[in-house]
């Protein structure tokens, strides 16, 4: 993991540079801006986080002022600002969420993991942070870690997930109360009956 | 044409208009904060609603285009309505600190709040508090004020080139702000301050000490630079409080450089307030009487030939026609306005003039500079270019030094050989010019003042006819000049006259004992330790140089004390309007000499500048009409000579100190500790001195 003093500079790996340059190419000539967002993203995958050193390496590499990149950054929340664990938690306390418990997923998480919002554990392994909706309302509560989304949780599943995690093993996402995807629970509610209108008894 | 009605009135506009500029043609003052005529429209901050029939919302009439057909009402009930609204969300955070507001009086957000705003405010929850930044000595941040309407941004990306600040953040915590490590420097960053709508960016080194209302307004001439730009003298009692631009489309369109604007300081500082003779070694105080004695001593009896004059680089066409007339009758040849030596000849008018003017500039599309920097020897001319760059089709090309000019441009080198090249036809850049419809050359005092200076001249010259640069209904040969003075001194045929010496000349002769009586009008840019054992008369507004060198220095007025007139670049004539007087026993320079003529037993034949200014018509014509841009004749210019191998550089290196008023600056002071010469913005790496 990084932290803020140890990014001094950045380049893209050969492999990453091979990616972005793709990406460019998926914009016409001279509208190469356009690919700020998925290089940043690049460079998030490749270090964790996106300092200063990434925003100068890809504004030169768009040839634009390091400025718009920085308000880029700036504006959306899923570019880390600062470094992050190896898992960055982020448990969504929007209304749906809220509304189905997750004060409750957040408590656990804290405890679980020792540390208080914004913070990051003393290995290095976690940060917790809490955001607003993720767009899995359907699945409330949930919480993202890294790539995936852990949906339907309670304070008991929540401390499972984590602790799989802590033990290095790598829980299953998706809902966790046994549900398939935003299947309606204890299966479906419609369709139950195929016979059609007139077939009907 | 789409045909629209606005209030009722039916009006046909062109297509692509918005609302908000159809409706100010019929005079319907739309209120706005974020939209400014000369900016990108940003549409952000909707104070500008207006209602448009069959819409189902307000709209914003600054982004909206005007459409066939449109019934708009921009003041009626629901209008209102809506743009009470939006003040009362921008007043939700502000912290209406009116009262020890810079802004107070002139600030657009405290106008409209009259018009739009609520007498009692409903918001009973927390207000939001934003760090104030950084911007270094020109600019006082408040950010908690800043309603982010984003002018501030829009300036210095499109206007000034230098994009350092943006918005970090989002919704509740943007914040506007500059990058991280970057210098908030642009040579017209104090335009940043007119352009801020609100009392989030105001003038630092006049920060507290003012009230809007309370300033007398004097419209008058910038003289810091060769432009001329158009300028508001703001002064009390008598002191110059600030300098602001005025609108002037021909020159700086509503822009105005930093040094310009922010030397002002200078004006109280180092001021020569009465005479001073030289006894013992040192300058003593004394009356005019005796400074004039003590003059009036050395030059009696005197040969013509044993006395001369240089004028310096803001000293008035007045001043220097004056001087001329003395000089004559005292029986001298010996004078020069290019302190700098430029050759530069006086008579040949097309040969030393911004010949396509500075709005022309806008038309040309290829440009090669030569010995030039133009973003630091008149920023507000740099904007232009890059105006035009922006607009493109456009090619530029420098021989000069390789630094940023906020427009892309190639860097050919900077010899001389390389001018030698494109001239005959041996540079691809040769073919740029040939091929464009407006071809330009600018050419700067860099390349003039050297031994060669002629020859670089002549070279430019012969390139400019054979590539099209002068043409029929064109002239694209431009002189950019860095001295208010200079196009004056020519027009005005202050060189030598027949047998006499110049700059160089006058030095040499004083070295050698052959000139023994020299007049300084105000020139403190020359070799003071050459000037041997001549008996130096300093006349000047600043103790600079030529004052410390002086044996008898008479204290005469700057720029913001009299009406004089400046030629600038282009040749356009210009007179400064007088806002406050001469501090102490100093007077209006001709007026010095026009006494010492009576001193010396060879009165002047003029009482009153109006006979002067006679004077100054009957020796040039073109003094007779002011504010305009007469095209002059071309007849090639300079001489061919050989090239030497310096090379070519800007004639300026320290953008903010360049004259005895930016030299005696404190604030120009501060801009170069902290700003370097200028130019330095816009380097992407962190500089280790800005946090
Ligand atoms: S600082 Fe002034 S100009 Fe800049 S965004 Fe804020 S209000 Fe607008
Ligand atoms: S509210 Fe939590 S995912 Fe939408
Ligand atoms: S002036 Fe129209 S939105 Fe700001």
């Amino acid at each position: 993991m990084s932290t803020e003093q140890d990014m001094t500079s950045f380049a893209f790996t050969a492999e990453n540079l091979e990616q972005a340059k793709k990406i460019i190419a998926k914009y016409p000539a001279g509208r190469q801006q356009s690919a700020v967002m998925p290089l940043l993203d690049l460079a998030q995958r490749q270090v964790g986080w996106t300092g200063i050193p990434v925003i100068e390496y890809i504004a030169e590499m768009l040839e634009m002022a390091p400025i718009r990149v920085q308000e880029v950054v700036t504006f959306y929340t899923m570019y880390n600002q600062k470094p992050v664990g190896q898992f960055h938690v982020q448990v969504c306390t929007n209304i749906c969420c809220l509304l189905r418990g997750s004060d409750g997923v957040g408590e656990t998480a804290r405890e679980v993991l020792g540390v208080n919002w914004g913070d990051t554990t003393e290995d290095g392994k976690f940060t917790l942070v809490e955001v607003e909706c993720l767009g899995a309302c359907v699945n409330a509560p949930m919480m993202q870690i890294n790539d995936d989304y852990y949906e339907d949780l309670t304070p008991e599943s929540t401390k499972a997930v984590l602790e799989a995690l802590k033990r290095g093993e790598t829980p299953n996402p998706g809902p966790q109360g046994g549900r398939q995807f935003s299947a309606p629970e204890g299966g479906p509610t419609t369709l139950g009956d195929l016979t059609f209108g007139s077939e009907k008894a | 044409m789409p045909k629209l009605t606005i209030d009722g009135t039916e009006i046909e506009v062109e297509a692509g208009v918005t609302i908000l500029q159809a409706a100010e043609t019929i005079g319907i003052e739309i209120p706005r904060f974020c939209y400014h005529e000369r900016l990108a429209v940003a549409g952000n901050c909707r104070m500008c609603l207006v209602e448009v029939e069959k819409m189902p919302k307000p709209v914003a009439s600054c982004a909206m285009p005007v459409g066939e057909g449109m019934v708009v009402h921009t003041n009626n009930a629901n209008v209102r309505k809506a743009r009470q609204g939006v003040m009362e969300f921008l007043l939700i955070n502000h912290p209406l600190d009116c009262p020890i507001c810079d802004q107070g009086g002139e600030c657009d957000l405290q106008d409209q709040a009259v018009a739009y705003g609520g007498d009692r405010s409903r918001y009973q929850e927390e207000k939001r508090a934003v760090e104030d930044k950084s911007y270094g000595p020109l600019i006082q941040t408040w950010m908690t004020r800043c309603i982010q309407c984003t002018r501030c941004i829009r300036f210095i990306s499109e206007i000034a080139g230098t994009p350092v600040l943006g918005g970090l953040g989002r919704s509740e915590h943007l914040e506007v702000g500059r990058y991280v490590g970057a210098a908030v420097s642009s040579e017209l960053s104090g335009n940043l301050i007119d352009l801020c709508p609100v009392g989030a960016l105001t003038n630092k080194p006049a920060s507290y000490t003012y009230r809007a209302w309370e300033l007398k307004k004097t419209e008058s001439v910038d003289a810091m630079d060769a432009l001329g730009s158009a300028i508001r003298l703001d002064t009390r009692g008598n002191e110059v409080i600030r300098i602001l631009p005025r609108v002037n489309d021909d020159i700086n369109e509503e822009w105005l450089s930093d040094r310009s604007r922010f030397a002002c300081d200078g004006l109280k500082r180092q001021r020569l307030d009465r005479c001073y003779v030289r006894k013992d070694g040192t300058l003593a105080a004394t009356s005019w009487s005796d400074a004039f004695a003590a003059i009036t001593a050395k030059v009696n009896g005197l040969a013509g030939s044993k006395i001369a004059a240089i004028a310096g680089d803001q000293t008035d066409v007045e001043t220097m026609q004056a001087f001329k007339d003395l000089l004559a009758a005292l029986g001298s040849g010996n004078m020069d306005c290019r302190q700098d030596g430029a050759k530069l000849a006086a008579g040949n008018r097309a040969a030393y003039l911004f010949n396509s003017t500075i709005a022309g500039i806008e038309q040309a599309d290829a440009l090669l500079i030569i010995g030039s920097n133009p973003r630091i020897e008149a920023p507000v001319l740099n904007a232009r270019i890059r105006k035009r760059w922006l607009k493109g089709g456009f090619k530029a090309a420098i021989i000069g030094p390789k630094t940023d000019l906020t427009f892309q441009h190639d860097w050919l080198g900077d010899s001389a050989q390389v001018l030698a090249a494109i001239a005959a036809g041996n540079h691809p850049f040769a073919d740029v010019l040939k091929n464009a419809a407006k071809p330009a050359i600018i050419i700067g005092q860099g390349a003039l003042t050297g031994e060669d200076g002629a020859a670089i001249l002549a070279l430019a010259a012969k390139l400019a006819q054979d590539t099209g640069v002068i043409a029929d209904g064109w002239n694209g040969f431009n002189v950019l000049h860095t001295a208010a003075a200079r196009v004056g001194g020519l027009d005005v045929g202050f060189v030598p006259q027949a047998g006499g010496k110049d700059t160089a000349g006058i030095i040499a002769g004083a070295q050698s004992g052959e000139i023994s009586v020299v007049f300084l009008a105000g020139a403190d840019e020359i070799d003071m330790k050459s000037l041997g054992n001549a008996f130096v008369v300093y006349l000047g507004s600043h103790g600079d140089a030529g004052a410390h060198r002086a044996d008898v220095v008479l204290p005469t007025a700057a720029y913001t004390e009299k009406s004089a007139t400046f030629v600038n670049t282009e040749g356009r004539v210009q007179r400064t309007r007088l806002a406050i007087f001469p501090p102490g026993e100093a007077k209006e320079d001709w007026k010095v000499v026009r006494a010492l003529s009576d001193a010396l037993g060879k009165p002047l034949a003029f009482d009153t500048v109006k006979q002067l200014r006679q004077r100054m018509v009957a020796s040039n014509a073109v003094f007779a009409t002011e504010g305009v841009v007469a095209a002059a004749t071309w007849a090639g210019a300079g001489a061919e000579g050989a090239l030497s191998d310096k090379p070519l550089a800007s004639a300026i290196d320290n953008f903010y100190m360049v004259d005895p008023i930016s030299r005696a600056s404190k604030t120009m002071a501060e801009c170069t500790a902290e700003f370097g010469g200028g130019c330095g913005c816009n380097s992407k790496k962190k500089t280790g001195t800005h946090g």
